[in-house]
């Protein structure tokens, strides 16, 4: 069965198309990466497929299911979830508080027990920071769980966000640059984190600019322009796709290009 | 011992330790009288601080639900001989109803539009108990019954005393409870983010809804409790006065500080009743803190105090 | 027919107060994103100032002058003392500086002046105008003209001088227009100077109609933002049209249903907006940017 498929869809801001007539389809398992230039819709479109947008034309399936015009907490529960580009912590809570936040639906949520704190919830709430522990553990930030996210740095920050969305057990995750502006050490962690990831038959669906990161551990690359669909296929096929190198890429891609495969 | 380092164990200890030794340190009635009103205020500014310092929701208007709870335990038994504790309860829940109703639109604004819809709610509200004579006795207010608990007729500083102290207690450990649960940190998660909050699978209208139902009946039972108590109640309970000032409690005291928010009630309830100089100075002095605390104080009384204490010792 | 005139009359009177209390927040909100309630207290201060220094014998018009002049000082000093102060605050926590600054305001006024209702006299006698069947006060002609003074002077200064511009400029976009070196702190000071003489004019000028006291702020604001948000935050010819709206729907509701309801009519015009039209009638969509 196909996981995700997105049919001719567009939306457009005032007047701009930032995506126009997308139609793909992402298979089960695996890492599949979007990418292309800024600008280019990626970021909308995950904002499209998780909820947080909505499509002006066309269709959005998740497992044969219409999801268009869903909100972001049905589509979770459905198995989709997300991190952020520009994070979205919850600041003012500690780390463990936060992957905390990402056990929600799988927690019962009788507001009545939660005043009274029946023996129920106390054992619910050992279970869930027992999980949540685990993660932190699993995205290497055990030590850290009762520090406040405030005081967490930057890269600690991004592997947290990938925890807090793990909680939620999605069938499908989608990272939003999950190693824009980390050092070359820390990416090298969160693309071993990645291919971890997918290794529990989590369906990872990526958008990143670094070049050397997506060609690594992608399995299918869909290459987006302009809002449009430019090109799709395994790594090596998009690598050596003409329209790829020459509308896309350009002279400074292909040196990227070249740094990557050697 | 570790449970007592815990701000929920070892907070509810203090408070009810407090509770328990102050009747002996209190020399006369007026003293009890002025640590009673402590008590009915801090009722509201728990459920208060729910909504604004754990979801960071504002509300300008909670006096409403307070003067909602009041008057439905004046008018109630006096209009309709329904007895007072049966009113109380139904002013509860009558307030919980109308609090989901207005709460559903209002809820999906955010910060100045949110403010502006509950202020005029607050209003509203103080209009209708205003203009309503013949059922609410208009400006110039009404009596209200004894409260009777089986028969029992309650009076009395001391017994009004136990019976604030408990509705104070088992409202903050209430409190406690729902923001060390579920709820409680999909509450302070959407405070911080909405959009990853949903992503995490957090209906946020549903739960902004759930806390400003609980604070609205918070401020109902505490202000059912005002009116037995005093025995006497003018639409004024309700007035945007008595709406800033119970923010500003939640602000002096901390927002997203239960025992803060206690303490800010405590600091602005008895000021103005010690200081009597103060009272010609009193709106102004309100206005004051509200800037001050906001510029100066961000995390309110108790939190810089518990920060400093910290720095202190490292 | 003439009794509607008569509610005509006077919902646009009292209307174009409420487009001077929006005109203030429009200002404001475009050079600081900041939603300033204590915008009413301008109004009172106008007002008060003005029959106190009348009746210290000042004559009128100076006594006028000055209550503008000493009410924009006290905008400034908001500005200065406290919105600067504040830099970074989250929107509740602004929030609740300026609806401080609202109480603090009242309170100072009702130490320093009193808590009765004051008037003053009519600027050009209270022979009233027959139109229609309907009476118009020559007051309420004051006060329209006001308004329009106000609509065609600021339309000037926001077109024509380079300060206006620098302040529609940091509307725009505040990190852009702090590159092209337009100082921010010196646009946000001028902006709630110029919002709270503005205020202070309606005030002075709507005191011979409606009378005014220490409290009369927090409604005024009120409908003052009502008619801001009706006409689309941020949007100069929005916040005149909400006014005269807010203003004509509120003595309408007086005159036909019940006057002791009369302040609910903004309330349930701003529900309505809320729910219906969160952007107002003249106002742009908004996305949130992730």
């Amino acid at each position: 069965m196909t996981l995700l498929r997105v049919e001719e869809m567009s939306i457009e801001f005032g007047g701009v198309h930032a995506i126009e007539d997308l139609s793909f389809v992402i298979e089960p398992g695996a890492i599949h990466s979007i990418i292309g230039p800024n600008g280019a819709g990626k970021t909308t479109l995950f904002n499209l497929i998780t909820g947080l947008y909505r499509a002006s034309r066309g269709r959005i399936m998740f497992e044969d299911r219409d999801i268009g015009g869903q909100p972001p907490h049905r589509l979770a529960r459905l198995g989709l979830s997300r991190t952020f580009q520009n994070l979205q912590i919850f600041f003012r809570m500690t780390a463990i508080e936060n992957v905390m936040v990402g056990r929600h639906l799988h927690e019962s949520r009788n507001v009545l027990a939660h005043l009274l704190r029946l023996p129920a919830v106390v054992r619910q709430n050992q279970r869930t920071s027992a999980k949540a522990r685990e993660l932190l553990d699993f995205v290497g930030l055990a030590d850290d769980a009762d520090v406040a996210a405030g005081a967490m740095p930057y890269g600690a920050l991004k592997r947290l966000e990938i925890a807090r969305a793990l909680a939620v057990e999605p069938k499908m995750l989608l990272l939003d640059e999950p190693a824009a502006g980390c050092n070359p050490v820390e990416t090298q962690e969160i693309d071993h984190l990645i291919q971890q990831i997918a290794k529990t038959g989590v369906t990872v669906v990526l958008v990143e600019h670094d070049m050397r990161l997506v060609m690594n551990v992608s399995t299918h690359i869909l290459v987006l322009d302009a809002g449009r669909k430019l090109a799709e296929g395994s790594a090596a096929e998009v690598r050596a796709n003409p329209a790829v190198i020459a509308a896309y890429l350009g002279a400074q891609g292909q040196r990227e290009l070249a740094r990557a495969q050697g | 011992m570790a449970a007592l380092r815990q701000p929920r164990t070892g907070g509810l200890l203090v408070l009810a330790a407090i509770i328990a030794v102050l009747p002996f340190l209190l020399p006369n009635a007026y003293y009890f009288d002025v640590v009673i009103l402590v008590g009915i205020n801090a009722l509201v500014v728990v459920g208060l601080n729910l909504l604004i310092g754990y979801a960071g929701q504002i509300s300008l208007g909670h006096a409403g639900f307070f003067g909602l709870g009041a008057y439905a335990s004046a008018v109630l038994p006096a209009r309709f001989d329904i007895p007072p504790l049966a009113a109380l309860v139904l002013g509860a829940i009558g307030v919980g109803l109308l609090a989901v109703v207005i709460g559903r639109p209002i809820l999906r604004l955010k910060g100045h539009y949110l403010a502006v819809a509950t202020l005029g709610m607050g209003l509203l509200i103080f209009m209708l108990l205003s203009n309503e004579q013949d059922l609410t006795g208009g400006p110039d207010g009404m009596a209200v019954q004894r409260l009777t608990i089986l028969g029992y007729k309650l009076h009395g500083v001391h017994t009004w005393y136990w019976i604030v102290g408990g509705a104070l207690l088992t409202g903050t450990w209430l409190a406690l409870n729902l923001i060390d649960s579920p709820t409680g940190r999909a509450l302070r998660a959407l405070h911080d983010s909405e959009i990853a909050a949903q992503v995490n699978g957090v209906d946020v209208v549903r739960h902004k809804l759930t806390v400003f139902v609980i604070s609205a009946v918070f401020a109902s039972l505490a202000g059912s409790l005002s009116a037995h108590y005093s025995g006497f109640i003018t639409p004024n309970s309700a007035g945007f006065l008595h709406s800033i000032e119970l923010v500003t409690m939640v602000v002096l005291g901390g927002m997203g500080s239960t025992f803060g928010g206690i303490v800010g009630a405590a600091v602005l309830t008895a000021l103005p009743q010690f200081l009597t100089v103060f009272h010609e100075y009193e709106h102004a002095a309100l206005g004051l803190i509200m800037m001050v605390c906001m510029i100066y104080l961000r995390d309110g009384l108790l939190p810089s105090l518990r920060q400093r204490l910290h720095w202190r010792r490292s | 027919m003439s009794e509607f005139l008569q509610f005509l009359f006077s919902g646009i009177t009292i209307g174009a107060v409420y487009a001077m209390v929006a005109l203030g927040f429009t200002i404001i909100y475009s050079a600081s994103d900041v939603i300033n309630f204590a915008q009413g207290e301008f109004v009172m201060l106008g007002g008060m100032c003005t029959v106190f220094l009348a009746a210290a014998g000042v004559p009128l018009p100076i006594a006028a002058l000055l209550a503008i002049v000493i009410t924009a000082g006290v905008g400034a000093a908001l500005c200065k003392l406290a919105i600067e102060q504040a830099r970074g605050a989250s929107v509740v926590a602004l929030i609740i500086i300026t609806i401080g600054a609202s109480v603090f305001l009242r309170g100072i006024a009702q130490v320093v002046f009193d808590k009765q209702l004051h008037r003053l006299p009519a600027f050009s006698g209270e022979q009233p105008i027959l139109i229609g069947g309907a009476t118009l006060l020559p007051q309420s002609l004051w006060v329209l003209g006001g308004a329009g003074v106000i609509v065609i002077a600021l339309h000037r200064f926001f077109r024509r001088t380079l300060f206006g511009k620098a302040i529609l400029a940091a509307a725009q976009n505040r990190q852009a227009a702090r590159l092209v070196g337009i100082n921010i702190n010196l646009v946000m000071l001028s902006s709630f100077a110029l919002s709270a003489a503005i205020g202070a004019l309606a005030g002075i000028l709507v005191t011979p109609i409606t009378l005014t006291s220490y409290d009369v702020g927090t409604m005024l604001a009120l409908k003052g933002f009502a008619a801001a948000m009706l006409g689309g935050m941020g949007n100069p010819v929005g916040a005149i049209v909400g006014g005269l709206l807010v203003g004509v729907a509120e003595a309408m509701g007086a005159g036909y249903i019940s006057s002791d309801y009369k302040d609910a009519a903004a309330f349930l015009i701003i529900l309505a907006v809320l729910s219906f039209l969160p952007q107002g009638l003249l106002g742009a969509r908004i996305r949130e940017r992730v």
